[in-house]
């Protein structure tokens, strides 16, 4: 099963979406990435029983924080898949890829870039 | 400062420029209202209105609205002191309201001597709202004729508002900036602190003056006769905020004891002529703690009567 | 323990907005347990900050350290010589701890960076009660091992008052009646005698009222 998916993220493993803490949402901002989504296992399926519901609550705490610092909370989101969902994966990329392009680069890469050329 | 905005006798006064004079009453730590309305008669010709003092140093007395009624039944026109000490706004308002359906005209927001200087040391404090605080909150009833709450009020309080000002407490340099706070927030008159230390009470009202402080609220300088050597000692060393000069403890010391109360009069008589030219000083507060009787022979001395007829 | 809550952030982000180098300094006690002001909370609220005055185009320093404790000595002697680096300090200790902070260094603006709500227990996870007043005379051994001054909406002494209903508090009914939990907690433990003792009016000169209160020990003072 060869899916096309966009090319433009990087995927970091975890051994369940439990991992995730805000500070991992927010620091990937911090160094100018443009959006982050966090997939985790179907609810009511994690291995470890609530990791993905931490999860979750993790990322709604991360988008109502960069909301508020002006990086916008529409940024990062969380979906839920079973292992055995390929094409579901590949369509979830393809939704957030859209949905940034048409978002733009975030504040904080612009900011970043400026800075960088002035330092030049 | 020209423009009534309630029927108070002590308003009118010091609206028309006159120097104002008030005094004191205590209620009595009882239920018989004879003790204070004969204090209030005592005084009623010499002064323009009487403040009423609210369980002052915490010891627990008759209720000052009660005795504000009792003196404006006899004609006398009462400040009624209020302290933020032992009622919540709920209370406070409610008293208010109380005291302006007797159309008691004046009042004075205090936040009051804490408990433990009185007889119920054990006892809770409130200070849900502090003096200034009350200041505006009686304002804003006034004014807006609403309740803190927001609610029309039907038939607003019309009370002229007060608020006390220490000149001698520590640290000095925040006397001036709290008394401007305490205008800011709509105090209309101030009663100062008793004054012993005459150069000190003058720099703090030059430095008042220089604010413009004297043109936006009326401020009265406040008078309290020695009885004895041993009430200036006292008051030196007890009494919190207390400024007392050694050279009154010795003028005091050097008269024979019985000789000691009238030197105490002519002290404060003197204190009232000199502060008279003092620039800012709107009246006089005269507070002869138990020793009402007294209050005629110091204002007659003090060539502040007759009081204007307004 | 020392119940906190973590202030806005745009509250925050107000309140440093004019200083250009700041610590975020947390405190790996009371704060920590209740999710509010420790080593995670630092390093979330410095990292939100830094993005917030990126996307502004403002460059300012913003450090992260927690202390073991802001309430003693020792551990805020630890930042004494790095201080100088730093126009403010934003800390997200209870505020016993900022305050002891700001009287440690005199010229050093302290923000706080949680609003201390309470002296209470984890509870469940994400909910902290209120237990203490520290009124400084505790009544426990009389009220069953439950405390009408901290759990009595109207701190009544000889209750329930009329609004007792269904064992929820008239505030709200989510708020348990401290005298139906006292009166179940007498039943339990067969001392409904007890009830019927009337409580005195109570000395509150140890309590917050009769101003700030401190313990001396010369027993361990050296």
């Amino acid at each position: 099963m060869r899916l096309k998916i966009p090319a433009n993220f990087r995927i970091v493993r975890l051994p369940c979406t439990g991992k995730v803490d805000i500070i991992h949402i927010l620091r990937a901002f911090e160094k100018g990435v443009d959006g982050a989504f966090v997939v985790g296992c179907m609810e009511g399926d994690c291995h470890y029983n609530e990791g993905n519901f931490r999860a979750r609550k993790r990322v709604e705490q991360a988008k109502v924080i960069l909301d508020k610092v002006g990086v916008g909370g529409e940024r990062v989101k969380m979906f839920n898949l079973s292992s055995g969902e390929g094409p579901l994966f590949a369509q979830y990329a393809i939704e957030m890829d859209n949905k940034i392009k048409e978002l733009g680069p975030s504040p904080i890469r612009l900011a970043k870039q400026k800075k960088a050329k002035t330092a030049a | 400062m020209s423009e009534l905005y309630t029927q108070s006798r002590l308003e009118k006064v010091l609206k028309a420029g006159h120097l104002g004079v008030t005094s004191e009453c205590g209620p009595p730590r009882g239920s018989d209202a004879e003790e204070v309305k004969k204090k209030g008669l005592l005084i009623k010709d010499y002064v323009d209105a009487v403040n009423v003092t609210d369980n002052q140093t915490a010891m627990t007395r008759m209720s000052s609205l009660a005795a504000c009624i009792h003196l404006k039944l006899l004609g006398i026109e009462p400040v009624l002191q209020m302290v933020t000490r032992d009622r919540n706004r709920v209370a406070l308002q409610s008293d208010i309201l109380g005291a302006a359906s007797f159309d008691i005209p004046n009042m004075l927001c205090l936040s009051g001597d804490h408990q433990s200087f009185g007889d119920c040391k054990s006892g809770q404090n409130v200070h849900d709202l502090d003096s200034m605080q009350l200041v505006q909150t009686v304002r804003y009833m006034r004014d807006e004729g609403k309740f803190l709450g927001g609610d029309a009020i039907k038939r607003p309080p019309r009370i002229f508002v007060g608020a006390a000002a220490n000149p001698f407490a520590d640290p000095f340099e925040i006397r001036v900036p709290r008394l401007a706070k305490k205008i800011a927030c709509g105090a209309e008159f101030i009663q100062t602190q008793c004054i012993y230390n005459i150069d000190k009470f003058k720099e703090w009202m030059r430095q008042a003056v220089e604010r413009g402080l004297h043109e936006k609220a009326f401020i009265m300088a406040g008078m309290t006769p020695m009885k004895s050597v041993g009430m200036a000692k006292y008051m030196k060393n007890r009494v919190p905020g207390m400024d007392v000069p050694d050279e009154i403890i010795a003028r005091l010391a050097g008269v024979p004891k019985d000789k000691q109360a009238e030197e105490g009069i002519n002290i404060c008589v003197e204190h009232i002529l000199e502060l008279k030219e003092v620039k800012g000083v709107a009246g006089f507060h005269i507070m002869a703690i138990e020793w009402e009787e007294k209050v005629p022979e110091i204002i007659k001395r003090a060539g502040l009567y007759p009081r204007p007829q307004v | 323990m020392i119940i906190a809550k973590k202030k806005p952030i745009e509250e925050i982000i107000g309140e440093v907005e004019n200083y250009d180098r700041l610590l975020i300094l947390g405190c790996n006690e009371c704060v920590t347990v209740c999710e509010a002001g420790g080593k995670k909370e630092v390093e979330i609220l410095a990292s939100a900050l830094r993005m917030n005055f990126m996307a502004k185009g403002k460059e300012k320093v913003i450090d992260e350290k927690t202390l073991e404790r802001q309430c003693d000595h020792e551990y805020l002697e630890e930042i004494r010589a790095n201080i100088d680096k730093y126009d403010a300090i934003v800390s997200l200790a209870c505020g016993v701890g900022v305050q002891f902070a700001a009287e440690k260094y005199q010229t050093m603006p302290l923000i706080p960076g949680v609003n201390t709500v309470c002296l209470g227990a984890n509870e469940d996870r994400g909910l902290w009660t209120e237990r203490c007043q520290a009124c400084g005379s505790c009544i426990l051994a009389r009220t069953g091992g439950i405390c009408p001054v901290s759990r009595c909406a109207k701190r009544v002494m000889n209750g329930p008052c009329g609004g007792s209903t269904k064992g929820k508090c008239e505030i709200s009914k989510d708020v348990d009646c401290a005298w139906q939990l006292i009166v179940d907690r007498l039943k339990a433990l067969n001392k409904m005698d007890d009830y019927e003792i009337v409580a005195p009016i109570k000395d509150w000169s140890t309590d917050r009222a009769g101003g700030p209160r401190k313990v001396t020990r010369e027993d361990v003072k050296i």
